[in-house]
C-alpha cells in the first residue's frame, strides 16, 4: 500500500518535474540568453567599426552648413537623408556614430591589450620571483590602485595633449596593475596547488609549464577581467572626450560628440543623445558578456554567484 | 588591533610618499614643466624667466626635497592663476565636494543595499529582477550623459530642479543621483551575492539547527557577515567619488574640487593641479585607512591578524 | 521506550537535472539513551534523513513527501513532520541537538564562541544573559575546554579543529536535549582527535543519558560506540541490527561488503579485504527493484522485480534482502 502510494505520488511528480524543468530551464536560458544578447550587442559595435566606410552614408568629417542642426528623420523637420540628424556643422550624426565606434574600440582593445600584457608580465614576475621583486612590484600596484584613478588619468591626459596614442598609452599603463594583481594571485594559487611542481618534477620545461599549465588557468579570469576593463576604458575615454581631453577635436569619437553636443543641449538635444546611447549600448553589451564569461570561465566565482 | 592599526598607518604613510613622488615626476614627464605651465604663445625669454622663478633649473633631487618638505609643513605650492596658496583654494572647495560625495554614497547605500538584501533573500523574485536590472543599467549608463539628459528634463523642460550650481538644497539632487548611480549598481550586485553566499554557509545551517528565530539569524549571523565586503566597497567608492566627481561637477557646475581641477587644467595652473591631486589622494588614503579600521571592528579575524 | 519513531520517510529534491529520490521510505526507532549509528556511502541519504526530521533541508528544492516522525518526551508525543516551523524551532537545539561534520565552517567566524553557545541557551531556556554566560562557561569546561572563562571571548579561528568540534558539541548539549544527532562528527579531524571526540561522546552519553544518532561512513568508529547500527543504501534502510549481531552475522550483501571493506585484525575467518564493486544507484531514477541488485553477486529474478521490504531475520534484526546468506538460498517471504 505504502509503495503504491509513493508510486502514485511519483506519477504526479512527473508533471511537477516537467513544470519545474520548464521554470528552471527558463531561468537558465534567460541567463544564457543575456550572455548571447551581450555578445550580439558587442558584435554589432565591432561590425560598425570594421565596416564603417561601407556603412556610413557620409564622410564623418564632411560639413554641410546648409543641412546643419537637422533633427532625426522621424521628427517633422527631419529627413531620411540624415537618419539621426546632423550636428552644428551639418555633419551626419549617423556616420559620425559609426566612425566613433572605431575610436572607442581601438582605445578599449589596444588599451586592454597593453594593460593585460604589462600586467601579466609583472604579475608573473612578482608571483614567481617572490621576495623583494614581489614586494616592490606589489607596492607599486597597490599605490596605483589606491589612487583616485579618474583624477590621475585626467591630469596625465591634460599634460600629454590630445592624441589617440596618448589616450591608449594612459589607459594601457594605468590599468596594468589590476591585471598584475589578478595574474599574481592566480600564479600564487597555482604554485600552492602543487600541480605545477608535479609538472616540473615530471620533467616539463619552463616554456611548457607556462603554456600548458599556467596559461589555460589564467585565461578564464583574465578574459573576464579584460571584458570589464575594456568596457570601463570605453566609458572613461568618453568621459575624457567629454572634458575635451581625449582624441583631437577633429576625430569623430563618442566623447568628442558628447562634448560638442552638450553646448547645444537645450536647443538640439539629439546631438548629445546618440553618442551617449552608443556608449550605453556598448557598455551594456560588454557587461552582459563579462557576467556570462565569469559564470562560464571561472568556477570559483560561479560557486558564489549561483 | 593596535598593531594592525599601526601597520596600516605606516602603509598609508608610505603610500603618501609614493603619491608625492608620482605627482612630482608626473608634471615633469613632458620634459619641461616650465613650458607645460606657461601659455603656448609665451616667448622663450618669458619661459626662461618663469623657469628661474620656479626653480625648475635646479637639480631634480633638490627640487623634490624642497617640494617634499614643503608638503610636510602644509605648503602644497602656490596657484599660478590665483597667486595664492593652493591648499587654501582646495580647502575652500572641499565642503562642496564632500557634500556631493556624501549625498551620493548615501543614496547609493540606501537604495543599493536594501535592493541587494531583498534580492539575495528572494532570488528570482520581482524585486530581485528589478534590482538586477537597475544594477546593470547603473553600471552601463554613462552617468555624465545621464546627468545632461536629467538636467534637460528636470531643470530646463520641467523647471523642477536647479540645473547647475549649489545655491539651494535641491541643487544636490541631480548631481548626487547621477554620481551615486554606478556605486548603487555595484552595491546591489555585491550585497546580493554576499547574502546568497553567506546564506549557503554551514554556520547558517548550524544557527537554524540551534532553533534560532529567522530574524535573529538574518541580523546577527547573515547581515554581519554580509557587512564585511560592503564596508570595504563603500569606503573605496567614497574615495573614488571624492576624486572622480570631476566630470559630474563639471556637468552641473558644482563648485567643488573637481570643477576646480577642470578649471586649473584650463589655466595650465599645474601647481594647483598638483595640490588637488595630492590632497585628494591624501583624502582617499585616509578613507581607505578608516575603512580598514571599520573592517577590523566587524571582522575579528583581521583584528587578531589572522 | 522509544524517544523517536520514524516511519516511511520520503524526501525528494526537485533539481534542474530531475527529481533526486534522496530518501525513499526510511523507518527506524530510537530508544531513550540509546546510540544508533547510521552507516552508508555518501549519497545514501543518511544526512538528508536527519535534516528532514527537523526541517533543515533547503526547500525548495527539497521536499518531504510523506512519512511521520513521532518524537516522545515526558510532555507527550508529537509528529515532527507535522509541527509548525515555530514549534519545530523549540525542538531544534532545545530537545534535539546537532553536531555537524566540519567544525571549521559550522561556527560563525565573526562571533565569539561564548556568544554562539549562549544564544542557544537564551533562546530555549528562560534565563538571563548573565546566567547564560555562567552556564556557557560550565558547558565549555564539561566538554574539556581549558580556561573556559578566558575562552568564552575567543573566536572560532583561534581554536584548533578538535577544540571547535568540542564547542559545537557544547552547543548541541547546552539545553540538555533528548537526542543528539551527530553528522560525521569526526570525519574532518585527525585520528587522535577523533578518538578524543568519541571518548567525549561516550562520557556525555553516560552523564546526560542522551540518545545519540551517529551518522558515519566509517564502521570502525561505530563498533565501540553504538548500541545498534542502521545501514542505509540508495535512500533506503538496508539492514538494522544490534551492533554485535551486525558484525557477527550481517544479513544484507551490502553490509557484508561494507564489513569486508573494513580491515579487521581480529578476523576469525579469512575475509577478503574488498571494496564493493560498482557505484551507488543513480537517485534520479525511481527504482522498482532492489537498489543494490546490480552490484550484488547474489541477485536473482525477484531482486529485479520488486523492492525488498525490511524482513525480520532475527531478534531486533531486520534486513531488506530476499536472499538468505547463511542458507545460501532465497528467503521464504510472500
Amino acid at each position: 500500500m505504502a509503495t503504491r502510494q509513493i508510486a502514485a505520488d511519483s506519477m504526479l511528480d512527473v508533471e511537477r518535474t516537467l513544470w519545474d524543468r520548464i521554470v528552471y530551464a527558463g531561468r537558465f536560458l534567460w541567463r544564457d540568453r543575456s550572455g548571447t544578447v551581450g555578445l550580439v550587442m558587442f558584435l554589432v559595435v565591432v561590425f560598425a567599426a570594421v565596416f564603417a566606410p561601407l556603412i556610413a552614408p557620409y564622410d564623418p568629417l564632411g560639413q554641410d552648413l546648409r543641412a546643419a542642426k537637422m533633427p532625426p528623420a522621424w521628427s517633422a523637420e527631419g529627413s531620411w537623408a540624415h537618419p539621426l540628424g546632423t550636428d552644428n556643422l551639418g555633419r551626419d550624426l549617423f556616420s559620425r556614430l559609426i566612425y566613433g565606434a572605431r575610436v572607442s574600440l581601438t582605445v578599449g582593445f589596444v588599451g586592454v591589450l597593453i594593460a593585460a600584457g604589462l600586467g601579466m608580465v609583472f604579475g608573473a614576475i612578482a608571483g614567481y620571483g617572490g621576495g623583494r621583486v614581489d614586494t616592490f612590484i606589489m607596492a607599486v600596484v597597490n599605490l596605483v590602485l589606491s589612487l583616485p584613478y579618474l583624477l590621475f588619468v585626467v591630469v596625465i591626459a591634460s599634460m600629454l595633449g590630445r592624441s589617440l596614442i596618448n589616450v591608449i598609452l594612459i589607459f594601457g599603463i594605468t590599468d596594468a596593475p589590476i591585471f598584475a594583481r589578478v595574474t599574481r594571485g592566480e600564479v600564487l594559487r597555482m604554485r600552492e596547488s602543487g600541480y605545477v611542481e608535479s609538472a616540473i618534477s615530471a620533467g616539463a620545461g619552463t616554456g611548457r609549464i607556462i603554456f600548458d599549465h599556467i596559461m589555460p588557468n589564467l585565461i578564464g579570469p583574465l578574459l573576464t577581467l579584460a571584458t570589464f576593463e575594456m568596457s570601463r576604458m570605453i566609458f572613461y575615454e568618453a568621459g575624457l572626450g567629454f572634458l575635451g581631453l581625449s582624441v583631437p577635436p577633429s576625430v569623430p569619437s563618442w566623447g568628442n560628440m558628447l562634448d560638442a553636443g552638450r553646448k547645444y543641449l537645450t536647443s538640439y538635444p539629439w546631438i548629445a543623445l546618440w553618442p551617449g546611447l552608443a556608449i550605453m549600448w556598448t557598455s551594456l553589451g560588454m557587461n552582459l558578456l563579462g557576467d556570462w564569461l565569469r559564470d562560464v570561465l571561472d568556477p570559483r566565482l560561479r560557486r558564489s554567484r549561483k | 588591533m593596535q598593531r594592525y592599526f599601526l601597520t596600516r598607518v605606516g602603509q598609508s604613510l608610505l603610500l603618501l610618499i609614493g603619491v608625492l613622488v608620482l605627482v612630482f615626476f608626473l608634471v615633469r614627464i613632458t620634459g619641461d614643466p616650465a613650458r607645460l605651465m606657461m601659455p603656448r604663445e609665451a616667448s622663450a625669454a618669458a619661459v626662461e624667466a618663469f623657469r628661474e622663478e620656479m626653480g625648475f633649473n635646479r637639480p631634480l633631487l633638490v627640487q623634490f626635497g624642497d617640494y617634499f618638505l614643503g608638503v610636510l609643513q602644509g605648503d602644497f605650492g602656490r596657484s599660478l592663476h590665483f597667486k595664492s596658496p593652493a591648499l587654501d583654494l582646495v580647502l575652500q572647495r572641499l565642503p562642496a565636494t564632500v557634500h556631493l560625495a556624501a549625498t551620493a554614497i548615501l543614496f547609493a547605500m540606501l537604495v543599493g543595499v536594501p535592493l541587494g538584501l531583498v534580492g539575495g533573500f528572494n532570488p528570482g523574485s520581482a524585486v530581485d529582477s528589478v534590482g538586477r536590472l537597475l544594477a546593470l543599467l547603473g553600471q552601463s549608463i554613462p552617468n555624465f550623459w545621464l546627468g545632461l539628459l536629467l538636467m534637460l528634463l528636470f531643470a530646463v523642460r520641467l523647471g523642477l530642479l536647479p540645473s547647475f550650481g549649489r545655491d539651494e538644497w535641491r541643487s544636490v539632487i541631480l548631481p548626487a543621483f547621477v554620481l551615486g548611480l554606478p556605486t548603487m549598481g555595484q552595491l546591489v550586485r555585491l550585497t546580493r551575492s554576499a547574502v546568497l553566499e553567506v546564506r549557503g554557509e554551514d554556520f547558517i545551517r548550524t544557527a537554524h539547527s540551534k532553533g534560532l528565530e529567522p530574524g535573529i539569524i538574518y541580523t546577527k549571523h547573515v547581515l554581519r557577515n554580509v557587512a564585511i565586503p560592503l564596508v570595504s566597497v563603500i569606503g573605496v567608492q567614497f574615495g573614488y567619488m571624492l576624486g572622480g566627481s570631476i566630470i559630474i561637477e563639471t556637468v552641473f557646475a558644482w563648485p567643488g574640487i573637481g570643477q576646480l581641477l577642470e578649471q586649473a587644467i584650463g589655466w595650465r595652473d599645474y601647481p594647483l593641479v598638483m595640490a588637488i591631486a595630492v590632497f585628494t589622494s591624501l583624502a582617499v588614503l585616509t578613507i581607505n585607512l578608516l575603512t580598514d579600521v571599520a573592517y577590523a571592528v566587524i571582522d575579528p579575524r583581521i583584528r587578531y591578524g589572522h | 521506550m522509544s524517544v523517536l519513531e520514524v516511519k516511511d520517510l520520503v524526501t525528494k529534491f526537485y533539481t534542474l537535472d530531475g527529481v533526486v529520490h534522496a530518501v525513499n521510505g526510511v523507518s527506524f526507532d530510537l530508544e531513550e539513551g540509546e546510540t544508533l549509528a547510521i552507516v552508508g556511502e555518501s549519497g545514501s541519504g543518511k544526512s538528508v534523513t536527519m535534516m528532514s526530521l527537523l526541517g533543515l533541508i533547503p526547500t525548495p528544492p527539497g521536499k518531504i513527501e510523506s512519512g511521520e516522525a513521532i518524537f516522545t518526551t515526558p510532555e507527550g508525543s508529537r509528529d515532527l513532520l507535522q509541527m509548525s516551523v515555530h514549534d519545530l524551532r523549540d525542538v531544534r537545539g532545545g530537545q534535539i541537538g546537532f553536531v555537524f561534520q566540519d567544525p571549521i565552517s559550522t561556527l560563525n567566524p565573526i562571533l565569539t564562541i561564548g556568544e554562539q553557545i549562549a544564544e542557544t541557551l537564551t533562546k530555549h531556556l528562560s534565563i538571563t544573559r548573565e546566567q547564560a554566560r555562567q552556564r556557557t562557561i560550565k558547558l565549555l569546561s564539561s566538554v574539556g575546554i581549558p580556561d573556559p572563562e578566558l575562552r568564552y571571548k575567543s573566536y572560532p579561528f583561534q581554536f584548533s579543529g578538535g577544540m571547535r568540534q568540542r564547542v559545537v558539541i557544547a552547543i548541541a548539549i547546552s539545553c540538555t536535549p533528548k537526542i543528539i544527532i551527530a553528522d560525521e562528527p569526526t570525519t574532518a579531524l585527525d585520528v587522535t582527535v577523533q578518538a578524543q571526540i568519541v571518548e567525549l561522546f561516550r562520557r556525555l552519553r553516560e552523564d546526560l543519558g542522551v540518545a545519540v544518532i551517529w551518522i558515519t561512513h566509517d564502521l570502525g568508529v561505530v563498533a565501540g560506540l553504538a548500541d545498534r547500527v542502521l545501514v542505509m543504501y540508495g535512500g533506503r534502510v538496508a539492514e538494522i541490527a544490534q551492533v554485535d549481531d551486525l558484525y557477527e552475522s550481517p544479513q544484507h550483501p551490502y553490509t557484508v561488503g561494507l564489513l569486508g571493506a573494513l580491515p579487521r585484525i581480529d578476523a576469525r575467518e579469512s575475509r577478503r579485504l574488498v571494496s564493493i564493486q560498482g557505484s551507488p544507484p543513480d537517485l534520479l531514477i525511481p527504482l522498482e527493484h532492489c537498489p543494490f541488485a546490480w552490484r550484488c553477486e547474489y541477485a536473482f529474478e525477484r531482486c529485479w522485480e520488486e523492492i525488498p521490504p525490511l524482513i525480520p531475520v532475527a531478534v531486533r534484526h531486520q534486513a531488506a534482502c530476499f536472499y538468505n546468506l547463511e542458507e545460501g538460498r532465497p528467503r521464504d517471504v510472500q
